[in-house]
Protein backbone atom coordinates (compact mmCIF):
# COMPACT_ATOMS: atom_id res chain seq x y z
CA UNK A 1 0.00 0.00 0.00
CA UNK A 2 1.60 3.21 -1.08
CA UNK A 3 1.63 6.33 1.05
CA UNK A 4 -1.08 5.31 3.48
CA UNK A 5 0.16 5.83 6.98
CA UNK A 6 -2.18 3.62 8.95
CA UNK A 7 -0.56 4.64 12.21
CA UNK A 8 -1.79 8.21 11.98
CA UNK A 9 -5.45 7.41 11.36
CA UNK A 10 -7.74 8.39 14.17
CA UNK A 11 -9.37 4.97 14.37
CA UNK A 12 -6.06 3.19 14.87
CA UNK A 13 -4.78 3.08 18.46
CA UNK A 14 -1.14 2.85 19.39
CA UNK A 15 0.37 -0.60 18.75
CA UNK A 16 3.69 -1.83 20.09
CA UNK A 17 5.46 -5.16 20.20
CA UNK A 18 6.37 -6.76 23.52
CA UNK A 19 9.78 -8.26 24.17
CA UNK A 20 10.20 -11.90 25.25
CA UNK A 21 10.68 -10.82 28.84
CA UNK A 22 7.60 -8.61 28.84
CA UNK A 23 5.49 -11.45 27.42
CA UNK A 24 6.67 -13.70 30.22
CA UNK A 25 5.79 -11.07 32.82
CA UNK A 26 2.38 -10.46 31.29
CA UNK A 27 1.45 -14.12 31.26
CA UNK A 28 2.58 -14.52 34.85
CA UNK A 29 0.75 -11.46 36.07
CA UNK A 30 -2.61 -12.55 34.68
CA UNK A 31 -1.98 -16.29 35.00
CA UNK A 32 -2.59 -16.92 31.30
CA UNK A 33 -1.29 -19.04 28.49
CA UNK A 34 -0.58 -17.48 25.11
CA UNK A 35 -3.59 -18.93 23.32
CA UNK A 36 -5.98 -17.48 25.86
CA UNK A 37 -5.17 -13.95 24.70
CA UNK A 38 -7.23 -12.26 21.96
CA UNK A 39 -5.73 -12.71 18.52
CA UNK A 40 -4.45 -10.51 15.75
CA UNK A 41 -3.60 -11.82 12.28
CA UNK A 42 -0.02 -11.42 11.11
CA UNK A 43 -1.16 -9.58 7.98
CA UNK A 44 -2.97 -6.87 9.93
CA UNK A 45 -2.11 -3.48 8.39
CA UNK A 46 -1.57 -1.86 11.77
CA UNK A 47 1.32 -4.19 12.67
CA UNK A 48 2.87 -4.43 9.23
CA UNK A 49 5.88 -2.35 10.29
CA UNK A 50 6.90 -4.66 13.17
CA UNK A 51 7.89 -7.74 11.15
CA UNK A 52 5.95 -9.93 13.51
CA UNK A 53 6.16 -13.69 13.78
CA UNK A 54 3.81 -16.20 15.34
CA UNK A 55 3.51 -15.96 19.10
CA UNK A 56 4.51 -12.32 19.36
CA UNK A 57 2.33 -10.24 21.63
CA UNK A 58 1.12 -6.80 20.56
CA UNK A 59 0.33 -4.24 23.22
CA UNK A 60 -2.43 -1.84 22.25
CA UNK A 61 -3.09 1.39 24.09
CA UNK A 62 -6.61 2.45 23.26
CA UNK A 63 -8.33 5.71 23.92
CA UNK A 64 -11.29 4.78 26.01
CA UNK A 65 -14.26 7.04 26.67
CA UNK A 66 -14.72 5.52 30.11
CA UNK A 67 -11.17 5.03 31.35
CA UNK A 68 -9.11 7.55 29.42
CA UNK A 69 -6.57 5.01 28.27
CA UNK A 70 -6.97 1.26 28.33
CA UNK A 71 -4.42 -1.40 27.58
CA UNK A 72 -5.18 -4.48 25.53
CA UNK A 73 -3.03 -7.38 24.39
CA UNK A 74 -3.28 -9.49 21.27
CA UNK A 75 -1.22 -12.50 20.25
CA UNK A 76 -0.14 -12.83 16.62
CA UNK A 77 -1.64 -15.77 14.70
CA UNK A 78 -1.41 -16.91 11.11
CA UNK A 79 -3.74 -15.29 8.69
CA UNK B 1 3.65 15.10 43.56
CA UNK B 2 3.76 13.83 40.00
CA UNK B 3 5.90 11.02 41.26
CA UNK B 4 3.09 10.00 43.57
CA UNK B 5 0.57 10.06 40.74
CA UNK B 6 2.87 7.97 38.63
CA UNK B 7 2.85 5.29 41.30
CA UNK B 8 -0.92 5.01 41.07
CA UNK B 9 -1.08 4.81 37.31
CA UNK B 10 -1.38 1.03 37.30
CA UNK B 11 -4.02 1.02 39.98
CA UNK B 12 -6.34 3.70 38.66
CA UNK B 13 -7.48 4.51 35.12
CA UNK B 14 -6.03 7.61 33.55
CA UNK B 15 -9.33 9.44 33.54
CA UNK B 16 -9.74 9.11 37.29
CA UNK B 17 -6.23 10.38 37.88
CA UNK B 18 -6.84 13.37 35.65
CA UNK B 19 -10.07 14.11 37.47
CA UNK B 20 -8.27 14.10 40.79
CA UNK B 21 -5.54 16.36 39.47
CA UNK B 22 -8.15 18.81 38.27
CA UNK B 23 -10.12 18.96 41.48
CA UNK B 24 -7.21 19.17 43.91
CA UNK B 25 -6.78 22.40 45.86
CA UNK B 26 -3.68 24.33 44.89
CA UNK B 27 -1.73 23.50 47.98
CA UNK B 28 -1.82 20.05 49.40
CA UNK B 29 0.67 18.08 51.38
CA UNK B 30 2.00 14.86 50.01
CA UNK B 31 0.68 12.88 52.95
CA UNK B 32 -2.82 14.15 52.43
CA UNK B 33 -2.71 13.45 48.72
CA UNK B 34 -1.60 9.93 49.40
CA UNK B 35 -4.54 9.49 51.74
CA UNK B 36 -6.90 10.74 49.06
CA UNK B 37 -5.45 8.42 46.46
CA UNK B 38 -5.67 5.43 48.76
CA UNK B 39 -9.30 6.25 49.41
CA UNK B 40 -10.00 6.56 45.68
CA UNK B 41 -8.33 3.23 44.94
CA UNK B 42 -10.54 1.60 47.53
CA UNK B 43 -13.69 3.14 46.11
CA UNK B 44 -12.60 2.29 42.59
CA UNK B 45 -12.09 -1.35 43.43
CA UNK B 46 -15.50 -1.46 45.03
CA UNK B 47 -17.08 -0.18 41.84
CA UNK B 48 -15.44 -2.72 39.54
CA UNK B 49 -17.59 -5.47 38.10
CA UNK B 50 -17.53 -8.49 40.37
CA UNK B 51 -15.91 -11.67 39.10
CA UNK B 52 -18.63 -13.99 37.86
CA UNK B 53 -21.01 -11.21 36.89
CA UNK B 54 -22.81 -12.20 33.69
CA UNK B 55 -21.79 -9.11 31.74
CA UNK B 56 -22.71 -10.54 28.36
CA UNK B 57 -26.29 -11.13 29.40
CA UNK B 58 -26.55 -7.61 30.81
CA UNK B 59 -25.17 -6.22 27.55
CA UNK B 60 -27.60 -8.22 25.47
CA UNK B 61 -30.54 -6.93 27.49
CA UNK B 62 -29.28 -3.38 27.50
CA UNK B 63 -28.86 -3.25 23.74
CA UNK B 64 -31.90 -5.35 22.92
CA UNK B 65 -34.44 -3.52 25.05
CA UNK B 66 -34.08 -0.07 23.44
CA UNK B 67 -33.77 -1.89 20.12
CA UNK B 68 -37.46 -2.64 20.27
CA UNK B 69 -38.20 1.05 20.02
CA UNK B 70 -36.06 1.82 17.01
CA UNK B 71 -37.47 2.83 13.69
CA UNK B 72 -37.41 0.36 10.88
CA UNK B 73 -37.16 2.74 7.96
CA UNK B 74 -34.19 4.19 6.12
CA UNK B 75 -33.68 7.91 6.09
CA UNK B 76 -33.36 9.96 2.97
CA UNK B 77 -30.50 12.35 2.74
CA UNK B 78 -31.70 15.94 2.86
CA UNK B 79 -31.51 17.64 -0.50
CA UNK B 80 -30.30 14.87 -2.71
CA UNK B 81 -32.52 12.32 -4.30
CA UNK B 82 -31.58 8.66 -4.15
CA UNK B 83 -28.93 9.09 -1.49
CA UNK B 84 -30.24 7.31 1.53
CA UNK B 85 -28.58 5.71 4.49
CA UNK B 86 -29.61 2.64 6.40
CA UNK B 87 -30.34 3.62 9.96
CA UNK B 88 -32.16 2.37 12.98
CA UNK B 89 -32.57 -1.32 13.67
CA UNK B 90 -31.59 -2.63 10.21
CA UNK B 91 -28.25 -0.87 10.48
CA UNK B 92 -27.55 -2.30 13.95
CA UNK B 93 -28.45 -5.78 12.77
CA UNK B 94 -26.18 -5.29 9.77
CA UNK B 95 -23.21 -4.33 11.93
CA UNK B 96 -23.66 -6.88 14.70
CA UNK B 97 -24.37 -9.71 12.28
CA UNK B 98 -21.13 -8.89 10.50
CA UNK B 99 -22.65 -8.58 7.04
CA UNK B 100 -19.94 -8.36 4.42
CA UNK B 101 -21.91 -6.37 1.91
CA UNK B 102 -23.87 -3.62 3.56
CA UNK B 103 -26.96 -1.97 2.18
CA UNK B 104 -25.72 1.57 1.81
CA UNK B 105 -21.94 1.78 1.77
CA UNK B 106 -20.67 5.28 2.37
CA UNK B 107 -17.45 7.19 2.84
CA UNK B 108 -16.90 10.46 4.63
CA UNK B 109 -13.94 12.09 2.96
CA UNK B 110 -12.29 14.85 4.95
CA UNK B 111 -10.04 17.17 2.98
CA UNK B 112 -6.73 18.82 3.61
CA UNK B 113 -6.39 22.59 3.62
CA UNK B 114 -7.08 24.60 1.46
CA UNK B 115 -9.60 22.20 -0.04
CA UNK B 116 -11.44 21.88 3.27
CA UNK B 117 -12.29 25.58 2.98
CA UNK B 118 -14.21 24.91 -0.19
CA UNK B 119 -11.57 25.38 -2.87
CA UNK B 120 -12.49 23.49 -6.04
CA UNK B 121 -14.75 21.28 -4.00
CA UNK B 122 -17.14 20.48 -6.80
CA UNK B 123 -14.37 19.56 -9.18
CA UNK B 124 -12.66 17.36 -6.59
CA UNK B 125 -15.89 15.61 -5.82
CA UNK B 126 -16.55 14.85 -9.47
CA UNK B 127 -13.01 13.65 -10.02
CA UNK B 128 -13.54 11.00 -7.35
CA UNK B 129 -16.79 9.75 -8.78
CA UNK B 130 -16.55 6.76 -11.04
CA UNK B 131 -17.47 8.04 -14.51
CA UNK B 132 -18.46 5.77 -17.33
CA UNK B 133 -18.67 6.68 -20.97
CA UNK B 134 -22.46 6.82 -21.15
CA UNK B 135 -22.48 9.68 -18.67
CA UNK B 136 -20.66 12.04 -20.99
CA UNK B 137 -22.12 10.81 -24.25
CA UNK B 138 -25.51 12.25 -25.08
CA UNK B 139 -26.29 9.99 -28.04
CA UNK B 140 -25.15 6.66 -29.44
CA UNK B 141 -25.86 6.30 -33.14
CA UNK B 142 -25.38 3.06 -35.00
CA UNK B 143 -24.72 3.21 -38.70
CA UNK B 144 -25.49 -0.26 -39.99
CA UNK B 145 -24.49 0.28 -43.58
CA UNK B 146 -20.97 1.36 -42.79
CA UNK B 147 -20.77 -0.59 -39.48
CA UNK B 148 -19.89 2.52 -37.55
CA UNK B 149 -20.89 3.81 -34.13
CA UNK B 150 -21.11 7.52 -33.65
CA UNK B 151 -20.87 8.94 -30.13
CA UNK B 152 -22.11 12.47 -29.66
CA UNK B 153 -20.26 13.88 -26.67
CA UNK B 154 -21.80 16.30 -24.21
CA UNK B 155 -19.09 18.95 -24.02
CA UNK B 156 -20.49 20.83 -21.05
CA UNK B 157 -20.59 17.68 -19.01
CA UNK B 158 -17.11 16.78 -20.15
CA UNK B 159 -15.76 20.11 -19.00
CA UNK B 160 -17.41 19.87 -15.59
CA UNK B 161 -15.68 16.60 -14.80
CA UNK B 162 -12.44 17.74 -16.39
CA UNK B 163 -11.72 15.32 -19.24
CA UNK B 164 -10.98 15.98 -22.90
CA UNK B 165 -11.19 14.09 -26.17
CA UNK B 166 -7.74 12.47 -26.09
CA UNK B 167 -8.49 11.04 -22.62
CA UNK B 168 -11.75 9.55 -23.79
CA UNK B 169 -10.18 8.14 -26.93
CA UNK B 170 -7.42 6.60 -24.87
CA UNK B 171 -9.95 5.01 -22.52
CA UNK B 172 -11.91 3.49 -25.39
CA UNK B 173 -8.74 2.31 -27.05
CA UNK B 174 -7.63 0.59 -23.85
CA UNK B 175 -10.69 -1.65 -23.72
CA UNK B 176 -11.40 -2.05 -27.47
CA UNK B 177 -8.14 -2.52 -29.31
CA UNK B 178 -9.79 -3.55 -32.56
CA UNK B 179 -11.69 -0.33 -33.14
CA UNK B 180 -10.58 2.45 -35.42
CA UNK B 181 -11.21 5.85 -33.84
CA UNK B 182 -11.71 9.18 -35.52
CA UNK B 183 -13.12 12.53 -34.46
CA UNK B 184 -15.56 14.72 -36.30
CA UNK B 185 -16.96 17.88 -34.74
CA UNK B 186 -18.37 17.04 -31.31
CA UNK B 187 -18.62 13.34 -31.96
CA UNK B 188 -16.31 10.35 -31.91
CA UNK B 189 -16.68 7.79 -34.66
CA UNK B 190 -15.82 4.16 -34.07
CA UNK B 191 -15.35 1.84 -37.00
CA UNK B 192 -15.41 -1.90 -36.54
CA UNK B 193 -12.65 -3.95 -38.08
CA UNK B 194 -13.34 -6.15 -41.11
CA UNK B 195 -13.81 -9.46 -39.34
CA UNK B 196 -16.35 -8.13 -36.84
CA UNK B 197 -18.66 -6.61 -39.37
CA UNK B 198 -21.68 -8.66 -38.41
CA UNK B 199 -24.74 -6.83 -37.30
CA UNK B 200 -25.20 -8.31 -33.85
CA UNK B 201 -21.54 -7.67 -33.13
CA UNK B 202 -22.15 -4.02 -33.78
CA UNK B 203 -24.89 -3.82 -31.17
CA UNK B 204 -22.85 -5.82 -28.70
CA UNK B 205 -20.04 -3.32 -28.98
CA UNK B 206 -22.47 -0.47 -28.57
CA UNK B 207 -23.72 -1.88 -25.26
CA UNK B 208 -20.25 -2.68 -24.03
CA UNK B 209 -18.86 0.71 -24.86
CA UNK B 210 -21.34 2.41 -22.57
CA UNK B 211 -19.59 0.82 -19.62
CA UNK B 212 -16.10 2.01 -20.53
CA UNK B 213 -14.39 3.44 -17.48
CA UNK B 214 -13.23 7.02 -17.94
CA UNK B 215 -12.00 8.30 -14.58
CA UNK B 216 -12.58 8.36 -10.85
CA UNK B 217 -12.43 5.67 -8.20
CA UNK B 218 -14.08 2.37 -8.90
CA UNK B 219 -17.01 1.66 -6.61
CA UNK B 220 -17.98 5.25 -5.89
CA UNK B 221 -21.32 5.83 -7.50
CA UNK B 222 -22.39 9.16 -6.08
CA UNK B 223 -20.64 12.15 -4.57
CA UNK B 224 -22.01 14.93 -2.43
CA UNK B 225 -19.97 17.84 -1.14
CA UNK B 226 -21.41 19.19 2.10
CA UNK B 227 -20.44 21.67 4.76
CA UNK B 228 -20.08 20.37 8.27
CA UNK B 229 -19.33 22.99 10.88
CA UNK B 230 -16.70 25.20 9.35
CA UNK B 231 -15.25 22.80 6.82
CA UNK B 232 -16.27 21.11 3.63
CA UNK B 233 -16.25 17.39 3.18
CA UNK B 234 -17.34 14.96 0.54
CA UNK B 235 -19.80 12.19 1.23
CA UNK B 236 -19.88 9.38 -1.25
CA UNK B 237 -22.21 6.52 -1.89
CA UNK B 238 -20.22 3.39 -2.52
CA UNK B 239 -16.85 2.86 -0.88
CA UNK B 240 -13.29 2.20 -1.82
CA UNK B 241 -11.40 3.30 1.26
CA UNK B 242 -8.02 2.08 0.13
CA UNK B 243 -8.05 4.04 -3.09
CA UNK B 244 -9.53 7.12 -1.43
CA UNK B 245 -6.79 7.21 1.19
CA UNK B 246 -4.19 7.16 -1.55
CA UNK B 247 -5.41 10.48 -2.95
CA UNK B 248 -3.27 13.54 -2.25
CA UNK B 249 -5.95 15.98 -1.17
CA UNK B 250 -7.61 13.64 1.31
CA UNK B 251 -7.07 14.01 5.03
CA UNK B 252 -5.65 10.58 5.78
CA UNK B 253 -6.27 10.74 9.50
CA UNK B 254 -10.02 11.21 9.59
CA UNK B 255 -11.50 9.81 6.39
CA UNK B 256 -13.65 6.80 7.18
CA UNK B 257 -15.95 4.35 5.50
CA UNK B 258 -19.00 2.80 7.12
CA UNK B 259 -18.10 -0.72 6.03
CA UNK B 260 -16.36 -2.35 8.98
CA UNK B 261 -14.88 -5.16 6.91
CA UNK B 262 -13.26 -2.63 4.65
CA UNK B 263 -11.85 -0.81 7.65
CA UNK B 264 -10.51 -4.09 9.02
CA UNK B 265 -8.67 -4.83 5.80
CA UNK B 266 -7.27 -1.32 5.29
CA UNK B 267 -6.66 -0.11 8.84
CA UNK B 268 -6.55 -3.26 10.93
CA UNK B 269 -8.69 -5.06 13.46
CA UNK B 270 -8.35 -2.47 16.21
CA UNK B 271 -9.67 0.25 13.93
CA UNK B 272 -12.56 -2.03 13.01
CA UNK B 273 -13.39 -2.52 16.67
CA UNK B 274 -13.50 1.22 17.19
CA UNK B 275 -15.60 1.59 14.05
CA UNK B 276 -18.16 -0.95 15.31
CA UNK B 277 -18.51 0.98 18.56
CA UNK B 278 -18.80 4.32 16.79
CA UNK B 279 -21.30 3.13 14.21
CA UNK B 280 -23.62 1.40 16.68
CA UNK B 281 -23.38 4.28 19.10
CA UNK B 282 -24.19 6.75 16.35
CA UNK B 283 -27.37 4.89 15.46
CA UNK B 284 -28.47 4.61 19.07
CA UNK B 285 -27.87 8.30 19.67
CA UNK B 286 -29.68 9.24 16.49
CA UNK B 287 -32.75 7.47 17.77
CA UNK B 288 -32.62 9.44 20.99
CA UNK B 289 -31.89 6.36 23.04
CA UNK B 290 -29.31 5.89 25.73
CA UNK B 291 -27.16 2.79 26.00
CA UNK B 292 -24.01 2.71 28.09
CA UNK B 293 -21.02 2.56 25.78
CA UNK B 294 -19.44 -0.23 27.87
CA UNK B 295 -22.00 -2.68 26.52
CA UNK B 296 -21.05 -1.83 22.96
CA UNK B 297 -17.36 -2.10 23.82
CA UNK B 298 -17.94 -5.60 25.14
CA UNK B 299 -19.80 -6.68 22.01
CA UNK B 300 -17.15 -5.16 19.75
CA UNK B 301 -14.36 -6.85 21.72
CA UNK B 302 -16.11 -10.20 21.37
CA UNK B 303 -16.60 -9.73 17.65
CA UNK B 304 -12.95 -8.84 17.11
CA UNK B 305 -11.31 -11.26 19.57
CA UNK B 306 -10.24 -13.76 16.92
CA UNK B 307 -8.39 -11.20 14.82
CA UNK B 308 -11.07 -11.08 12.17
CA UNK B 309 -14.59 -9.75 12.47
CA UNK B 310 -17.10 -12.36 13.56
CA UNK B 311 -20.77 -11.47 13.53
CA UNK B 312 -23.06 -12.43 16.38
CA UNK B 313 -24.59 -15.30 14.39
CA UNK B 314 -24.31 -19.06 14.24
CA UNK B 315 -21.51 -18.68 11.68
CA UNK B 316 -19.57 -16.14 13.71
CA UNK B 317 -19.20 -15.73 17.43
CA UNK B 318 -21.37 -18.71 18.35
CA UNK B 319 -19.27 -21.04 16.21
CA UNK B 320 -16.26 -20.14 18.35
CA UNK B 321 -17.87 -21.51 21.50
CA UNK B 322 -16.06 -24.46 22.96
CA UNK B 323 -19.13 -26.36 24.15
CA UNK B 324 -21.17 -28.52 21.79
CA UNK B 325 -24.35 -28.17 23.80
CA UNK B 326 -24.07 -24.40 23.90
CA UNK B 327 -23.73 -24.26 20.14
CA UNK B 328 -26.59 -26.70 19.67
CA UNK B 329 -28.85 -24.66 21.92
CA UNK B 330 -28.48 -21.58 19.71
CA UNK B 331 -29.48 -22.61 16.20
CA UNK B 332 -29.45 -25.80 14.06
CA UNK B 333 -29.06 -28.18 17.02
CA UNK B 334 -29.14 -31.45 15.10
CA UNK B 335 -26.31 -30.44 12.80
CA UNK B 336 -24.08 -29.58 15.73
CA UNK B 337 -24.83 -32.73 17.68
CA UNK B 338 -24.29 -34.94 14.61
CA UNK B 339 -20.95 -33.34 13.84
CA UNK B 340 -19.83 -33.53 17.45
CA UNK B 341 -20.67 -37.22 17.66
CA UNK B 342 -18.85 -37.92 14.40
CA UNK B 343 -15.55 -36.59 15.67
CA UNK B 344 -16.07 -37.53 19.31
CA UNK B 345 -16.10 -34.05 20.77
CA UNK B 346 -15.92 -33.63 24.55
CA UNK B 347 -17.99 -31.04 26.40
CA UNK B 348 -16.30 -29.76 29.53
CA UNK B 349 -19.44 -28.01 30.80
CA UNK B 350 -17.59 -24.83 31.58
CA UNK B 351 -20.27 -22.39 30.57
CA UNK B 352 -23.85 -21.48 31.30
CA UNK B 353 -26.20 -23.00 28.75
CA UNK B 354 -24.92 -26.55 28.87
CA UNK B 355 -25.22 -26.58 32.65
CA UNK B 356 -28.78 -25.34 32.47
CA UNK B 357 -29.55 -28.24 30.13
CA UNK B 358 -28.05 -30.73 32.54
CA UNK B 359 -29.75 -29.19 35.58
CA UNK B 360 -26.55 -28.18 37.28
CA UNK B 361 -25.59 -24.93 38.97
CA UNK B 362 -24.34 -22.49 36.35
CA UNK B 363 -20.90 -20.96 36.78
CA UNK B 364 -22.15 -17.43 37.18
CA UNK B 365 -22.10 -15.22 40.26
CA UNK B 366 -22.15 -17.37 43.39
CA UNK B 367 -22.16 -20.50 41.23
CA UNK B 368 -18.67 -19.72 40.01
CA UNK B 369 -16.39 -20.55 42.94
CA UNK B 370 -15.84 -24.21 43.62
CA UNK B 371 -14.85 -25.75 46.88
CA UNK B 372 -11.17 -26.44 47.24
CA UNK B 373 -9.83 -28.48 50.11
CA UNK B 374 -6.53 -29.99 50.86
CA UNK B 375 -6.87 -33.76 50.96
CA UNK B 376 -5.26 -35.02 54.11
CA UNK B 377 -2.56 -37.53 53.68
CA UNK B 378 -3.61 -41.01 54.69
CA UNK B 379 -2.54 -41.72 58.27
CA UNK B 380 0.16 -44.31 58.75
CA UNK B 381 -2.03 -46.69 60.72
CA UNK B 382 -4.67 -46.79 57.96
CA UNK B 383 -2.12 -47.56 55.31
CA UNK B 384 -0.96 -50.61 57.20
CA UNK B 385 -4.49 -51.96 57.43
CA UNK B 386 -4.90 -52.30 53.64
Amino acid sequence: MKNINVKKHMLVPEHSKLTKKEIQELLEEYNLSLNELPKIVSTDPAIERFNVKLGDVIKIIRDSPTAGKSIYYRVVING
Amino acid sequence: MNRLFKKYEGKLPLKVINDIKEKLPKKISEAKLKKILEEVVMEYNKMLVQPGESVGLVSAESIGEPGTQMTLNTFHFAGVAEMNITMGLPRIIEILDGKKTIETPMTEIYLKKPYSQGKNIKKLALSIKETKLNEIVSEFMVNIAESKIELRVDEKRMESIGVNYPVIQKCIKASFKELALSKKGDSIILKLSEKEKELNQLFKVKEKIKEVYIQGIKGITQVLPIKKGSEFLIITAGTNLKKVLELDFVDKTRTISNNIFEIASVLGIEAARQAIINEVFKVIQNQGLNVDIRHLMLVADTMCATGTIKGVTRYGVVKEKASVLARASFETPIKHIFNASLIGEVDHLNSVVENVMLNQPVPVGTGLPGLVTKVKREPEWLKNKH
